[in-house]
């Protein structure tokens, strides 16, 4: 039996009210105590109570439900009382939590707090509560009802219904971020591959501007070194060295102005155009000639394309060899003799190769005794950087350097010349090449 | 894992289902214990289980969970067992004992649903949308799961068999394994593995069970061939709970008969 709040008992009342007249007024601490005898109705306070109330036997049916909760669902009393069952009134998710995680936290701890849920009210729309729910034992410690309080958690569905978006949302973003660092991460280690397949091409191309093992001409001391400024760029040094019949042998060195696969192109017809007609006709200032028609042909309306060279024949003669060249616009060999001096082999007046229709080349004879050591080299050498002011090393110290180094065998000047790039670091941004042609000197083996 | 119970006597496994972890049995553990090897568990991702061990891959379908009760069968070299799975469980026990019938001697079933959803005449209990609706409770009731709330300590004074263990911390869920775990139970249909089940089984049913209704018991006492059927005066999906006396007595009963 239950009794609605508009129908209390009549123990519930220790008395009839104070009426306001028996007070003085502004007498607030006697306002309190009036207030409070009117909160003196134990079951308008449960039935009236802002949270909902509800006792549930240990089968689940409904035994005592206040007024409150009947409101907020739209039931009235006796449509619940003893008809249905705590479940009954819960969602679908509702009726599956309850069995499977509060139902089973109840059994074990005797009470649960602030759990979440959906109340089916009579209409069909759902209420967001917090129940909490307590088990009643009897003197004996048995287990007889179940209290439960029901707590309107509109306001707090809804800040949690935001938080779960924000959290999606961080997750999301987060998701996000971890993608397109993976796709950065994929595009790096892409364009390493990229590069190292590039830097393996053009090694292979630059390796094909210049003899893959230098030839040892009979009588001869030959050495050669290529420093590569960067393994992204092919450079446009060349040099060679190749037999042309009866004991005779042609050189030549070079720097195509320009970088990359243009210059390497230009580089590549260069030494075969060099090679060509050397063997028609090994007269340096003629070899050069040749190559300026070609090179000014090849690039006419187009593009100039240009380099610098020195090209020579050596011939054997009774000291050792005769060295005959042509220079178009290079830097000027050095000769190192064998008794310790060093001179360079002026060209004077010789033009960049390629670019008038008609260049004038200028020629120079030397002789190589045994000991004496001719030296080629391109402008990384001299142009290379070596204080902190941006001095370049310079034809006077190169100079210097060859007569200290002198008397010395062509092995001995390459190695030489090597370590004085390496000691240049940064200030050597230039891709480099020496050649260095040389006899023996007298009585070593 | 937890072993307890009579070292030398027959083995019994129980194995909780969706939801949370073996404490579900601890009514039962003793009356079973005097008797019993009693093997307990939690599937990986549930109670005290090492969650780094459970992936969204393995542990999204029913398989998953029958090869943890296969992994703990090898592992301890269990033959005979007893297998007593509940809810979600019961079906988990169907699937190993399918896959390996050798290491079991008799099944129970306790609240079994091989099938949650309605589907054509069968009556599974459920709409597509109810289940649906629940999938989506579970993530509207996010903050009640999360483990990051902070868990009450509860003194041992009146229920000593729970020593001071962190109340609340019992039944919670990580809730994206939740999420998983609540789709390889509520969306699975393993209606046509009850018929490969051929060891003796006992299907325990309650009189009032919103989760699994007693045509759910009836529907799986039928399909397994020679299986028995009891139904427990019981109410609630969890009878080894609201009623331990009778579902352990009615365990026992079974596994007792030769």
């Amino acid at each position: 039996m239950c009794r609605t709040g508009q129908d209390p008992p009549p123990h519930a009342h220790q008395g009839p009210p104070p009426r306001r007249g028996d007070r003085s007024p502004g007498d607030t601490a006697s306002d309190a105590v009036f207030s409070a005898l009117l909160e003196d109705d134990v079951e308008e306070l449960y039935e009236e109570a802002p949270c909902g109330y509800l006792s549930t036997l240990l089968d689940g049916k409904i035994a005592k439900v206040n007024a409150t909760l009947l409101g907020w669902l739209g039931y009235t009393r006796e449509h619940v009382i003893g008809k249905m069952s705590f479940s009954d009134l819960l969602t679908i998710g509702g009726k599956l939590y309850h069995e499977t995680h509060f139902a089973p936290l109840l059994r074990m701890q005797g009470e649960v707090n602030g759990i979440a849920l959906e109340l089916k009210a009579a209409d069909g729309t759902r209420l967001p509560v917090l129940i909490s729910s307590k088990v009643k034992v009897g003197s004996d410690g048995t287990p007889q009802l179940i209290r439960t309080t029901v707590t309107d958690a509109r306001d707090r569905r809804a800040y949690e219904a935001e938080l779960l978006r924000r959290r999606r949302e961080a997750e999301e973003a987060r998701r996000e971020a971890e993608l397109s660092r993976k796709a950065e991460v994929e595009a790096r280690q892409q364009a390493e591959r990229d590069r190292n397949r590039l830097q393996g091409v053009l090694a292979v191309l630059q390796r094909s501007l210049v003899p893959p093992t230098l030839p040892q001409p009979e009588g001869l001391e030959a050495a050669a070194y290529y420093h590569t400024a960067s393994v992204d760029q092919v450079g446009g040094d060349f040099y060679d060295l190749f037999p042309i019949g009866g004991g005779r042998w042609c050189f030549f060195l070079g720097d195509v102005c320009g970088k990359g696969p243009e210059a390497a192109a230009v580089t590549s017809l260069t030494r075969y155009t060099l090679r060509a007609a050397a063997i028609h006709d090994p007269d340096p200032v003629t070899v050069l000639s040749t190559l300026n028609t070609v090179l000014h042909q090849h690039y006419i309306g187009g593009d100039p394309r240009y380099c610098t060279a020195i090209f020579g024949t050596l011939t054997p003669s009774d000291a050792g060899f005769t060295v005959r060249l042509a220079s178009g616009g290079h830097p000027p060999a050095v000769l190192m003799h064998a008794d310790g001096t060093a001179e360079y082999l002026p060209t004077p007046g010789g033009l960049l190769v390629g670019i008038l229709p008609n260049a004038r080349f200028s020629a120079a004879t030397c002789e190589l005794a045994p000991g004496d050591t001719v030296v080629l080299y391109t402008d990384g050498l001299t142009e290379a950087r070596i204080g902190p002011d941006g001095t370049r090393y310079g034809d006077e110290a190169l100079l210097d350097y060859a007569t200290d180094l002198a008397p010395a065998t062509a092995d001995k000047t390459v190695g030489a010349l090597t370590t004085l790039l390496q000691s240049f670091g940064d200030g050597l941004d230039d891709d480099t090449a020496i050649l260095a042609l040389g006899i023996a000197p007298a009585g070593s083996p | 894992m937890t072993i307890t119970g009579k070292a030398d006597g027959p083995v019994v496994m129980l194995a909780h289902g969706f939801g949370c972890d073996q404490n579900m049995w601890r009514l039962m553990v003793p009356a079973l214990a005097s008797r019993f090897r009693v093997v307990l568990f939690d599937y990986v991702g549930s109670g005290a289980s090492d969650v780094s061990a459970w992936s969204p891959e393995r542990y999204g379908s029913l398989d998953g969970y029958a090869q943890d009760v296969l992994d703990i069968c090898r592992e301890l070299d269990l033959r005979d067992v007893a297998f007593v799975g509940h809810s979600v469980s019961a079906m988990t026990g169907v699937l190993a004992a399918a896959q390996e019938p050798e290491r079991f001697a008799k099944l129970v079933l306790l609240v079994p649903s091989p099938r949650y959803i309605d589907d054509g005449d069968y009556r599974g209990g459920f709409s597509a949308a109810d289940i649906e609706e629940l999938l989506e409770s579970l993530d509207s009731n996010y903050l009640g799961w999360s483990a990051q709330m902070a868990p009450v300590i509860m003194g041992n004074a009146d229920r000593p068999e729970l020593g001071e263990e962190l109340t609340n911390s019992f039944c919670r869920t990580d809730p994206d394994i939740a999420q998983v775990f609540a789709r390889a139970t509520f969306l699975s249909d393993s209606r046509r593995d009850l018929a490969s089940v051929t060891v003796p089984t006992l299907v325990l049913d309650c009189t009032e069970d919103v989760i699994a209704p007693r045509e759910v018991g009836a529907y799986v006492h039928a399909a397994i061939p020679g299986s028995r059927l009891v139904t427990l005066d019981a109410t609630g999906h969890c009878p080894q709970l609201s009623a331990p006396e009778a579902t352990t007595e009615a365990v026992i009963g079974f596994l007792a008969q030769r």
